[in-house]
């Protein structure tokens, strides 16, 4: 909060509303903070940020950065100090998925973090839901689902050390059934469309793939 | 291969692009040849034609995909369809998507006026259902506490949460209807406001004796804690207020020159808040209902849900991150230690099947043991407080109190005991996990339903009479002058004794424990330690109260008030218990099954609530000394009454309607719809199993193909040819 007066043009906003799930306020608060709003060189309306995406988004810079947040990347390391990543064990996959810088090295833009914000919504679509998780979940980036990217889902969830993890008798016997409940052409992997089919069934997984801020 | 250039794509895009066929991911691994026939295979070439024609998505984000990276241009013959879908559900980068609006703004030029026209009215159609809905969420009671507690503790608590959300609107529109429908023109033409009169006709073909009805009502000097306990029990200066049946003794509402006929009103004002309550259960619980029949495999059992939605994205907190790992840990090896059980249990002998079996019959034997006990142990103490609740001089205060509080005391110790002894039980009978689980409340359930049908049905029985004398008015006149008050009473009661319980429970055990587990480091009570929020025993809790709720509003239109006060502060007090004295579940139970479950059971409760309202309208005979049934036999009596001052064509349609010859065949087509949906859902299933084994098949055909040409191409010594 404070006199931070950080500024999002009122045409990035529609836009940003028209490209995303996200609605006005979970964009940013139009209510106008302490202070006087100031012209922008072409002369578009200002609106103030109090809370939500853009506020948090400024938050992870730097204060002499803060000012032309949209155009700034944030490091990976940055991005998941947030509490809604610190805590999640998929934080890591989530960065590179959403990244689309070039460097390779995981950071994200302002619209890299909509973009996120906007997919984890409510208001998103399964089928959206379903294509970005799998992204997620496909830990080598090859396409398919296939018995190590699960054998790592299955070692994220249950959590770190030793102790937290299926033995290996388990983890067999775990990876058969999901892949006996999910593998259509009996390849060994699941691609796309068995992965959206068997979420089509999972009648858990909109509630749960989801993020508020 | 052309249109997928180059730009920020993952190969998994291409390659779900590129294979068409779903059946061909292990195409990597052959030779190029190979994968090359695949793009000339006829199916292949049929599937990209339909698609396109039908204005497939994938096919529309290949080719919006490939426009966007490579800024090509291609006049559409048909401009309009890419505007088709909104464009915040395509699954690209906000980068991506800005640079294909760039492109369909700069095709529109294309695009004849028709299809311009149709594009922007879809999309600013979809803007604005958006914002409407953006809107109504707006106005949501309690939005930002669900939210908030779906943060910390999970979809599975929150859908509890929304739940008594639920039921505080359904409470709320049901006193609203019997308020405007019922109270408000007795109140208004009792006191003659608006110009308004009300008219009393005395009952003509009765005995007098059953007409006396003298409510004490507190005149003169009382003390003061016959204030308080006409508070707590409905009885003195309350039984003549608003909120029981016996106010309405009225016939007629004069407003100037219109007649409002307050008994069809109030009779009708039930029905409705009963088919409301019904319809909306039922709405609400449509959509679950279709997500939990789409496939028929156990919730429990289904590995793909846990694995793939086992990861509760809104938790933010560390610590509820570790338990919810460690949660997941056991779910799975819970779960997979299931399966090998029931391996073994298949391989059962027939002696241990036997063992269990007549096991299982003789818990089942003590389980009706025990309701049978609770019941028989509700009906004494209903007789017995019924019998001793007048003595007002012989006994003191509070133990006069005591014996009104008396039923509700020993249901909600029932209420408290049976699901005890029940989870008790269920370890010997030896089930799978989630049968268990599923049969222990299937049990508590009946117990708490039942044990409320039990109370009115010694109710009834107290009411009913045997000598000469009173069956001529038909119940006991000498003790229940107004039996309908009196049992709204009873209701009256079991609501307020409920509510203070939950609060007492609140204050005097969960607070204490909490502030002893934190200062006292004993290993026995750190050991105890902390309760789980038990969902099903909450959501059992508030079933019970809202079914007394349905059943009470009869004989006291008020009921529906203070249930929609009392779950108000029931939300805060649990949410406040919730946040300070609870550690979070060990078993968590999904949010789908659970919504569902909890729908369900409002259901059978609601219905339930049919069974002594029915038998209480239709059968047994109203009081002729209070209330505006007075002048008829039983409540229901005033719509046949109502009836025969309708046009005669009318009446002949609804006697048709009502009369066997309609019904019975009315019945029977009804269930011929019914087996002819079953059927069509069984056949459907056959054929998707049978297509799918075909899938299988045809996709091992294609690899077995594949691999002999790739053999043969191999074999001759051919150069590949080139992809084209």
């Amino acid at each position: 909060m404070g006199g931070s007066s950080s500024l999002l043009p009122q045409e990035a906003l529609g836009e940003y509303q028209e490209l995303t799930f996200l609605n006005k306020q979970e964009i940013l608060l139009a209510a106008p903070a302490p202070g006087l709003p100031r012209a922008l060189p072409h002369g578009g309306a200002v609106v103030f940020a109090s809370s939500s995406a853009y506020k948090r988004f400024s938050e992870l810079l730097p204060r002499e950065q803060r000012e032309n947040a949209c155009s700034v990347r944030v490091p990976k390391s940055q991005i998941l100090t947030l509490p809604e990543l610190r805590a999640n064990p998929f934080q890591h996959r989530i960065c590179h998925v959403f990244s689309t810088s070039e460097d390779g090295d995981d950071s994200m833009s302002f619209e890299d973090f909509l973009d996120m914000l906007s997919v984890f919504s409510d208001a998103a679509t399964s089928d959206i839901k379903s294509r970005y998780a799998f992204r997620i979940f496909d830990f080598d980036d090859d396409g398919v689902l296939d018995g190590k990217d699960l054998e790592k889902l299955v070692n994220c969830l249950t959590g770190q050390g030793e102790e937290a993890r299926l033995s290996s008798i388990e983890m067999e016997q775990l990876i058969r059934n999901v892949l006996e409940e999910s593998d259509i052409d009996k390849d060994g992997t699941i691609n796309l469309s068995e992965f959206q089919h068997v979420i089509s069934r999972s009648p858990d997984f909109v509630s749960s793939f989801k993020i508020v801020l | 291969m052309s249109e997928f250039g180059a730009g920020a794509e993952l190969p998994g895009w291409v390659t779900e692009s590129r294979s068409r066929g779903e059946f061909f991911s292990p195409e990597e691994s052959h030779a190029a040849a190979p994968a090359g026939f695949l793009q000339e295979l006829p199916s292949y070439r049929s599937v990209l034609r339909r698609r396109a024609a039908a204005g497939d998505v994938q096919e529309r984000w290949g080719n919006l995909r490939g426009i966007a990276s490579a800024e090509r241009r291609e006049p559409q013959p048909d401009g309009g369809e890419r505007g088709a879908i909104p464009l915040w559900e395509l699954p690209f980068s906000i980068a991506e998507k800005r640079r294909i609006r760039d492109l369909q703004q700069g095709d529109i030029k294309y695009s004849s006026g028709w299809n311009h026209w149709k594009r922007t009215s879809s999309k600013s159609w979809k803007k604005a259902l958006k914002d409407i809905k953006e809107l109504s969420s707006y106005m949501q009671l309690w939005r930002h506490d669900i939210h908030s507690i779906e943060g910390k503790f999970g979809t599975g608590i929150q859908s509890y949460f929304s739940f008594l959300r639920f039921l505080v609107l359904l409470n709320f529109l049901m006193f609203i209807l019997m308020f405007s429908f019922v109270t408000l023109p007795a109140v208004i033409s009792n006191y003659g406001i608006f110009n308004s009169s009300s008219t009393k006709i005395s009952p003509n073909n009765t005995e007098p004796y059953c007409t006396v009805y003298t409510p004490s009502g507190n005149k003169g000097l009382v003390y003061f804690y016959t204030y308080l306990k006409d508070l707590l029990t409905g009885t003195g200066f309350l039984e003549v207020t608003v909120l029981f049946y016996g106010y309405y003794t009225i016939d007629a509402a004069w407003f100037s020159v219109l007649r409002y006929n307050l008994p069809l009103a109030y009779l009708l004002t039930t029905f409705a808040y009963l088919a409301l309550s019904f319809v909306w259960i039922i709405k609400r619980s449509v959509e679950r209902f279709r997500q939990h029949l789409v496939h028929d495999e156990d919730q429990f059992q289904s590995y793909c849900n846990k694995v793939f939605a086992g990861w509760d994205f809104c938790i933010t907190d560390l610590n509820a991150a570790r338990l919810k790992h460690r949660s997941l840990l056991y779910e799975l090896q819970t779960n997979l230690e299931e399966e090998r059980l029931k391996q073994k249990i298949a391989e059962r002998t027939m002696k241990e099947k036997l063992r269990i079996y007549s096991l299982r019959i003789f818990i089942n034997i003590i389980v009706i043991a025990v309701l049978s006990g609770c019941f028989y142990s509700i009906y004494r103490a209903t007789v017995f407080s019924q019998e001793n609740s007048s003595n007002i001089s012989i006994v003191g205060f509070q133990a006069n109190l005591l014996v009104q509080y008396l039923p509700s005391i020993v249901i909600t110790s029932a209420n408290f005991i049976a699901p005890q002894i029940f989870s008790f039980l269920i370890a010997f009978e030896d089930y799978s996990a989630a049968f268990e689980i599923r049969l222990t409340l299937i049990r508590c359930v009946f117990v708490r339903l039942a044990n409320v049908g039990v109370l009115l049905f010694s109710l009834w029985s107290q009411i009913h009479c045997d000598n000469d004398q009173c069956k001529a008015c038909g119940y006991d006149y000498e003790l229940y002058p107004c039996w309908e008050s009196a049992v709204g009473q009873e209701m009256y009661k079991l609501l307020i004794f409920d509510f203070m319980i939950i609060i007492a429970m609140t204050l005097f055990v969960d607070f204490p424990r909490k502030l002893l587990v934190t200062y006292c480091s004993w290993k026995l009570v750190q050991w105890w330690g902390l309760q789980e929020f038990g969902i099903s025993d909450n959501v059992l809790e508030i079933i019970y109260g809202q079914t007394i709720c349905w059943i009470g509003t009869f004989f006291s239109p008020l009921l529906p008030a203070i249930a929609t006060i009392k779950y108000f502060i029931i939300f805060y007090i649990k949410k406040i218990s919730l946040i300070h004295t609870r550690k979070p579940a060990s078993r968590p139970i999904r949010a789908s099954s659970s919504n569902f479950f909890f729908l369900a059971v409002l259901l059978i409760g609601l219905i339930l609530a049919f069974v002594p309202l029915g038998v209480s309208i239709a059968l047994i005979s109203s009081s002729k000394a209070c209330g505006p049934f007075r002048n008829f036999n039983t409540s229901w009596a005033i719509v046949p009454y109502t009836i025969l001052e309708f046009p005669i064509g009318l009446q002949k349609f609804l006697y048709g309607i009502a009369s066997e010859a309609f019904a019975v065949p009315f019945f029977v087509i009804a269930c011929l719809f019914m087996f002819y949906f079953i059927a069509l859902a069984g056949a459907h299933k056959r054929v998707v199993e049978q297509l799918r084994e075909q899938l299988v098949t045809e996709s091992r055909d294609k690899l077995f193909l594949l691999e002999k040409l790739s053999e043969a191409q191999k074999n001759s010594g051919k150069p590949q040819k080139a992809r084209s």
